[in-house]
């Protein structure tokens, strides 16, 4: 009999209204309290405290060797679902068995201190993690060659970049030896070079057979790494199933109440981990009289932010992905870097020109990054949405067919007479 | 289901033999054994459930990770020693600067009794103690809310965060031995043969600091306000602890009130076994009884309110 890995049975959590936020409350506050509800209670019988489900009745039945991406929006519970299979938080109602030894990276670098060495902080956030000292002494080279950090290793860590940090964090976590693996869109970090390695590793964890669960907004990883989707809406389990069909119903989902201008202040596609820097989003066709989007138009995005301190450089990168959530194209300021016109900016307003869309007719979201130095700073994931309708692109009448993919491309055509 | 844990091994009587719940082994039951019952979880499994009321302590889960306490220990000692101006010279100026001030103020001017010793060194013997005791409760009572961040994130023994700061107070306190060895040289004083029981009073100051520190960390987190009260405790208690003064200046009557305070019986007993001034059985006995109870009090506390650390931290 193929034992589970982990079994979630009817499992739920609820936070009082009012405890999330305020956190604990005083002394004097609780011994008031006490007397407080007595003497409203006894006016108001059968007075009920509101509570807030961050999850209801998730059952799940995962097999060892299995690859489970957790998606759905902010607030959906996924990082609660994790939390509780971490054993951070315990569960208000139901039950876990977890049969195999866990480990969770719910962020890189826990635990690490910025006094200490890089050496120090590879035994302390190991040890921290679960490792035995002779497990990381035994792995402690090739935790180093992975970081790329071998001629820092005595260095105290507050001197390492941003991107040392997080590879060095990020390695330590990466030689983690247990069956089970439960990580939480820790693909957040770092630049692009190294979220690759980040996936790679991830990859690698899945072929060894270990059982993965696994929380990312990044659809094509989930797509590819994943055996398994389970989608999360608001605490409750909405699907479970093959990756293809739960990711396109959650794209369709996602895109399905947004528009071409969205405000993204308070938008539920924002990573959890994000600051609220971007505050508006708008797709729009140049040409001033056009009523939509048609292929081949030119076309610009702008993005309206608002940083809490003054920076002297940002960076953007916008994904345009297709109605099953997959990136067509991806622009950025990075390789078309925008001409420098002020020094430091606090407030602004991007503008993205993109000259003759590619894309075939069909529903399009955004994807939106904006960062400074190599981090990411906001990330809104579908921030909006806008259609592209067929245009007489190439002056024939035709346009290609619909299952050609999402991107149209000029060819010319020569048929050659060859004699035998 | 009372003093319960998360963590359930398989009854003995089950028939199976009782495999250890190791973290390195590959877990696997053995064939043909069937699960009886919903309730019953075999070896190598963990159920993660809600629980309610007093908690046991896991004991297989501390010792599996033991050497996460000395990382944690060592890594509060590392950063105090880097991050302060003063650095390794702190663990020798607190107790020695502690002392000549309270030699001169309590000593010389104000002329409170030292039980025939000179006051320096009747002093400072009950600074070593003292300080470990202070320094340590008022660490402990701040540790969760300083690590914060390291709780909501991870999952390891709650119990290690209060204890490591405490135990990286030992440092310090071994400094201060040492210094007290000068000192004694320096006046000509040699301790008597109950030296040996010295051991015994530092694992009993330990635990008495244990006793109060986990209370008050555990304290701490539910209520944010008790953070501030910790001080004025500390200062209290030095105050109604024979550290500048001898237990024998409070009168007979209303002496074993004082010493049902742990430090009492023990600061004296540091006295006894170093100085060779007289023995109080009493004191020791009294005290003992409440530093178990706290210690047990301390820990149990500790586990029960431990589950909510990471939804109100």
């Amino acid at each position: 009999m193929n034992r589970s890995a982990i079994v979630v049975e009817d499992l739920g959590k609820s936070y009082r209204l009012g405890q999330r936020n305020t956190g604990s409350t005083s002394f004097r506050e609780a011994v008031q309290g006490m007397f407080r509800s007595r003497a409203r209670n006894a006016s108001v019988p059968g007075r009920q405290v509101e509570k807030f489900w961050a999850l209801k009745g998730i059952s799940l039945d995962i097999k060892p060797g299995e690859v489970v991406g957790v998606v759905g929006r902010n607030g959906a519970g996924k990082s609660t679902l994790l939390k509780i299979l971490s054993r951070i938080t315990e569960p208000t109602e139901g039950r876990v068995r977890v049969r195999g030894r866990l480990a969770s990276l719910l962020e890189v670098g826990t635990g690490f201190h910025i006094e200490l060495t890089g050496r120090e902080n590879i035994y302390l956030n190991g040890s921290i993690l679960g490792m035995r000292k002779a497990e990381i002494d035994r792995k402690f080279d090739e935790i180093v060659a992975f970081a790329e950090v071998e001629k820092f290793l005595d260095t105290q860590v507050k001197y390492y970049s941003s991107g040392m940090y997080v590879r060095l964090a990020f390695a330590v976590a990466a030689h983690l030896e247990t069956q089970i693996l439960v990580v939480d869109e820790v693909l957040a970090v770092g630049d692009m070079a190294f979220q690759k390695k980040c996936l790679g590793r991830i990859e690698e964890v899945t072929k060894e057979g270990r059982t993965v669960l696994f929380v990312s907004h990044h659809m094509p990883a989930v797509q590819g790494l994943c055996t398994r989707c389970v989608y999360l809406e608001h605490g409750k389990l909405k699907l479970d199933g093959d990756p293809t069909t739960v990711l396109s119903a959650y794209a369709r989902e996602a895109s399905e109440k947004l528009n071409a201008e969205e405000n993204l202040e308070n938008h539920p596609g924002r990573q959890s981990d994000s600051k609220p820097v971007m505050t508006w989003v708008r797709v729009t066709n140049r040409s001033p009289h056009a009523a939509g989007i048609l292929m081949g138009d030119d076309i610009q995005v702008e993005v309206k932010f608002r940083t809490p301190e003054p920076m002297n450089g940002v960076t953007f990168w916008v994904f345009v992905k297709n109605n099953m959530g997959t990136p067509v194209f991806g622009v950025d300021t990075d390789i078309n870097a925008p001409v420098p016109t002020w020094e430091t900016i606090e407030k602004g307003r991007v503008v993205c020109l993109i000259d003759r869309l590619p894309l075939m007719p069909g529903s399009y979201t955004l994807d939106l990054y904006f960062g400074s130095r190599n981090m990411n700073i906001d990330v809104i994931h579908d921030a909006c949405r806008f259609d592209v309708d067929g245009a007489d692109v190439f002056g024939t009448g035709k346009i290609p067919h619909p299952t050609s993919g999402n991107v149209f491309w000029p060819a010319t055509w020569e048929i050659l007479k060859e004699d035998d | 289901m009372s003093l319960t844990d998360d963590l359930q091994v398989a009854p003995a009587d089950a028939g199976s033999p009782k495999l250890p719940m190791t973290r390195s082994s590959i877990l696997e039951s053995e064939p043909g054994e069937k699960i009886m019952s919903d309730e019953m979880i075999e070896p190598g499994e963990i159920l993660i459930q809600p629980l309610s009321g007093w908690i046991a302590i896991n004991w297989r889960e501390l010792f599996d990770f033991r050497e996460l306490l000395f990382f944690l220990a060592q890594r509060d000692v590392k950063i105090r020693y880097k991050q302060t101006a003063l650095g390794v010279a702190w663990a020798v100026l607190q107790p020695l600067l502690t002392m000549i001030i309270f030699s001169i103020i309590f000593g010389r001017f104000v002329g409170l009794p030292s039980q025939d010793v000179p006051y320096p060194l009747f002093v400072f013997a009950g600074l070593i103690p003292w300080l470990f005791f202070s320094n340590g409760v008022t660490a402990a009572a701040s540790s969760l809310l300083n690590q914060q961040h390291l709780l909501t994130k991870i999952y390891f023994p709650r119990l290690f965060v209060p204890t490591a700061s405490i135990g990286a107070f030992l440092v310090d306190m071994m400094i201060s031995l040492v210094l007290y060895a000068f000192l004694l040289l320096a006046y000509g004083a040699v301790p008597g043969w109950r030296i040996i029981f010295l051991p015994f009073l530092i694992l009993a100051t330990v635990t008495a600091t244990m006793g109060l520190g986990l209370t008050l960390a555990a304290l701490t987190v539910k209520y944010r306000d008790v953070r501030y009260t910790v001080p004025f405790l500390m200062q209290i208690l030095m105050y109604i602890s024979p550290v500048i003064y001898p237990i024998t200046i409070v009168p007979d009557r209303y002496r074993w009130i004082a010493e049902l305070n742990p430090m009492c019986g023990l600061i004296d007993a540091y006295r006894s076994v170093i100085l060779g001034t007289p023995w109080n059985p009493m004191a020791i006995f009294l005290g003992t009884i409440v530093n178990l109870a706290m210690l047990v009090f301390g820990v149990f506390y500790f586990r029960k309110t431990e589950r909510l650390f990471a939804d109100i931290a």
